[in-house]
């Protein structure tokens, strides 16, 4: 995009030029008081206080605290288990309609959406009241005791399962754009004709090609689990999200910084990914 | 394009189907049963099917906390959309390589970044005792009202409208305005009828996008308002928690049959829209 840049002086009247800059110059610094005043207020909050002075004792205290590894391991568990379930589950179908069943697509395509229309707390709605009935209805079945099974505290299952279906839109789309810049057919024949075998296909051959679109789709899944806090707190689970607000009852500060925290775990997660993409673009 | 080893084959297509089936059948109970189950109870009330639970939704405090939910959506949608499209012109036509990838960047993590943590965030900064408030001489409390909640939500609304609109913006050829200056046409009119024509699908999108996150939203104004602005999903959370008589979860699912049903109008506006971008992305 460099061409736009260098091209705009000559389109240009030569007076307009400094109007834009300062025009420019304007929304920036706009931007950059909302962006960065709430950061920098946080930041000041969370080392500040009146009757202590400076100190960096929140965080000290938010590494030792009760509940803080347990909770953040569950959610990074949780995260684990969706982008597997995820990936297994929208990568075979969207194969198998690109190759197979072209018909399938446009089926593929509305369900994955329809998650896009159903706010989580709606979903969270009708997942309690399947739940409850479930449990009452399957009682005297062996069912019953998969469940309860799904619903223990320890890793809830049901967590992984509800958090697949909103994170599905959006891992449908990386997939397809993904797909969408490669060949697969052509490359699935020539390996299959080259006596490959489906596994070997898959792992070998379509995946390495779909590295980037894998990485944003985990991305994504990645953030959207840790910091879920509707489905989780509404039906009685304390991942890392839910965690952060038992905790702020009692301690302002700590709540503060473990929001920072939140904001550099993002962070980071979005650099790993970007220096993925850019030793990908590189090579 | 070729169908003749994997597409002609006898079996091939039961085969398309078997690889589609685990994703299908998770898909029919993990959210095909939660679905019959809301639609169900939301027609159904003391044991007998009714409609009284989606009329009951849609009167006195309910329909407020409804219609509280779609203007504060609404605001947070025009306002984002207006902002962000300055801000990503600003960023797309910016000299400065180093600034341009810092706010793209900073508009990823920020657009994923809400919940809880972002309200924890503003509370530090505008909250009763925050540290901005106390400089600026806020009056205490204003944070936690409508307007408090909308400069608040803009706060991932702005970044997502910034991510949407600079594919498009960057579409935008030079060459369009240099033949429009050459034809005499002013700024105002370069965008009056080359630019913004060019991109309505993708700033329409984009309200679309940002009515819908802010539609949504539970965490930040769970953790920041509590219940002093009326919104439906705050309704939906106390309904479902129990924390009213016992019965009403049956409204907590007419109230989501409310709640879908616009977003489904709204998304229906969306959809075919985002298919007409996509042709300006390339």
């Amino acid at each position: 995009m460099a061409a736009l840049t260098g091209l705009e002086p000559v389109a240009a009247a030569p007076a307009r030029a400094p109007r834009a800059r300062v025009w420019r110059g304007a929304v920036f610094l706009v931007a950059g008081l909302y962006f960065l005043v709430p950061l920098g207020a946080s930041l000041w909050y969370t080392l500040h206080s009146p009757a202590a002075g400076v100190s960096f004792a929140p965080y000290a205290e938010l590494l030792t605290a009760e509940g803080f590894a347990r909770s953040l391991l569950l959610s990074l568990g949780l995260a684990a288990a969706t982008i597997a379930v995820v990936l297994l589950l929208a990568l075979p179908a969207m194969l198998a309609a690109r190759l197979f069943a072209p018909r399938l697509r446009p089926v593929l395509e509305v369900l994955c959406t329809l998650p896009l229309v159903v706010p989580p707390i709606t979903f969270v709605a009708g997942l309690a009241t399947s739940l409850r009935t479930g449990t009452e209805v399957l009682a005297p079945t062996p069912f019953w005791a998969t469940i309860i099974a799904v619903q223990d505290p320890g890793f809830p299952v049901v967590l992984v399962l509800a958090y697949v279906v909103l994170v599905l839109p959006f891992v449908y789309r990386s997939l397809d754009a993904g797909l969408r810049t490669m060949d697969v057919r052509t490359l699935v024949e020539a390996a299959r004709n080259l006596g490959a075998s489906w596994p070997y296909v898959l792992f070998r051959v379509v995946v390495p090609n779909l590295r980037s679109a894998l990485a944003s789709a985990s991305f994504l899944t990645l953030a959207l689990v840790l910091g879920e806090y509707t489905v989780a707190s509404l039906l009685g689970y304390e991942p890392f999200a839910v965690w952060i607000v038992t905790v702020s009852g009692s301690r302002g500060q700590l709540s503060v910084a473990v929001s920072i925290l939140s904001l550099l775990i993002i962070w980071l997660l979005l650099l790993a990914v970007s220096t993925v993409f850019g030793r990908e673009r590189k090579s | 394009m070729s169908r003749s080893l994997t597409g002609g084959r006898p079996g091939a297509r039961s085969r398309g189907w078997l690889g589609a089936l685990p994703l299908l059948a998770f898909f029919a109970l993990v959210f095909g049963v939660p679905a019959a189950a809301l639609a169900a109870g939301a027609f159904t009330a003391q044991g007998r099917p009714s409609l009284d639970n989606l009329a009951l939704s849609l009167r006195g405090g309910y329909l407020t906390a409804l219609l509280g939910s779609v203007k504060l959506s609404a605001v947070v949608a025009l306002a984002g959309a207006v902002l962000g499209t300055f801000l990503a012109h600003a960023v797309v036509t910016s000299r400065f390589r180093l600034l341009r990838e810092a706010v793209l960047t900073a508009s990823g993590v920020l657009a994923n970044f809400g919940g809880v943590p972002l309200a924890f965030f503003w509370i530090a900064t505008l909250g009763n005792s925050g540290v901005v408030s106390g400089l600026v001489g806020l009056p205490s409390g204003s944070l936690y009202t409508f307007w408090g909640l909308a400069v608040v939500y803009l706060y991932f609304s702005i970044p997502l409208m910034v991510l949407a609109m600079a594919p498009a913006l960057d579409g935008l050829r030079p060459q369009w305005r240099e033949a429009a200056a050459n034809n005499g046409a002013t700024a105002w009119h370069y965008w009056r009828y080359v630019g913004l024509p060019v991109l309505a699908p993708a700033m329409l999108g984009g309200v679309v996008l940002l009515f819908g996150s802010a539609f949504s939203a539970y965490a930040t104004a769970n953790a920041m308002v509590g219940t002093v602005v009326p919104l439906v999903t705050l309704k939906i959370a106390a309904a479902l928690t129990g924390d009213v008589l016992i019965g009403y979860e049956n409204i907590a699912l007419a109230l989501s049959l409310d709640m879908i049903v616009v977003a489904g109008l709204v998304m229906a506006i969306y959809l075919p829209l985002q298919r007409r971008t996509s042709r300006w992305l390339h």
